[in-house]
């Protein structure tokens, strides 16, 4: 049943993540990106991790996304969507690197089962809680900088996309 | 059961699309689009990690890393619009005002 269902979200999520890099059309990387980050959800649930899987979908899917379609249609560039003459270059490289990774993952040795039973860590506290209280607790201090990055990155963005502002144009 | 190398292996496989992508392609939007690849990638890694290790660390860092996400889409697709209205292109190889 697991391993069933790891092989249906491995499956849709390699397939999409190749139609993301590969279709011509921006909208069209779009939705396949949607469709990936939903399957991606859905690992999250089967490997216990509800409460980013639920952050997932609100963020990435919601807000990320839609962030996307919205510059992509604003746009709307009619240019020759060709690949750059480095594509057996790129493609080379990647193949290599995957290789590479392919061998130092089976060479490592790592854990086949998990170190505790799912159903134990599960049960003793809801995952939304523990992440909560790890997060306010332990990592209070990178919780605090990631709410300051949140507020530069605003204040940067209207900057830049917004005209005129810094008095340049008139 | 799912052996932990399966889930590297997946991401690995998906950050290679996102590298593929960022080298391949000419639209800026396609690029960043890629780079959200393999920041999932490294997102699948972190959740396997933090399940197979019963650690709730690689969760917290997942959460980190969606709000860098986001303030890295807020931010780069500002950028492009401000390249789009003054160079009027989207395509990687125009933008070479910097390229010695």
């Amino acid at each position: 049943m697991g391993s069933l269902s790891f092989l249906y979200f491995g499956t849709v999520i390699v397939l999409t993540a190749i139609l993301v890099v590969a279709l011509r059309k921006p909208v069209y990387s779009v939705i396949a990106l949607l469709v990936m980050f939903f399957h991606i959800a859905g690992l999250f649930v089967t490997l216990h991790a509800e409460f980013l899987a639920a952050v997932q979908l609100i963020v990435y899917a919601g807000a990320i996304l839609v962030l996307y379609l919205f510059v992509v249609m604003l746009l709307n560039v009619k240019e020759d969507d060709s690949y750059q003459r480095q594509f057996r270059l790129g493609m080379g490289l990647g193949l290599l690197a995957l290789a590479e990774v392919v061998y130092i993952v089976s060479a490592a040795g790592l854990p086949k089962e998990p170190v505790r039973g799912p159903a134990a860590a599960a049960a003793v506290a809801g995952n939304t809680e523990t992440v909560g209280r790890a997060l306010y607790t332990t990592y209070l201090f990178p919780f605090e900088v990631a709410s300051l990055i949140l507020l530069v990155a605003m204040i940067g963005a209207i900057l830049m996309a917004k005209k005129g502002i810094m008095g340049e144009s008139k | 059961m799912t052996p932990l190398s399966s889930y590297m292996i997946l991401s690995a496989i998906v950050f290679v699309t996102g590298v593929v992508g960022v080298l391949i392609r000419r639209n800026i939007i396609m690029i960043l689009l890629s780079i959200e690849l393999m920041l999932n990638a490294t997102n699948i890694n972190f959740v396997a990690f933090s399940y197979y290790l019963d650690k709730v660390a690689g969760q917290v860092f997942v959460f980190f890393a969606l709000t860098v996400a986001a303030a890295e889409v807020a931010v780069g697709l500002a950028i492009i619009i401000a390249l789009y209205r003054g160079k009027n292109t989207i395509a990687a190889e125009e933008l070479n005002l910097m390229k010695w």
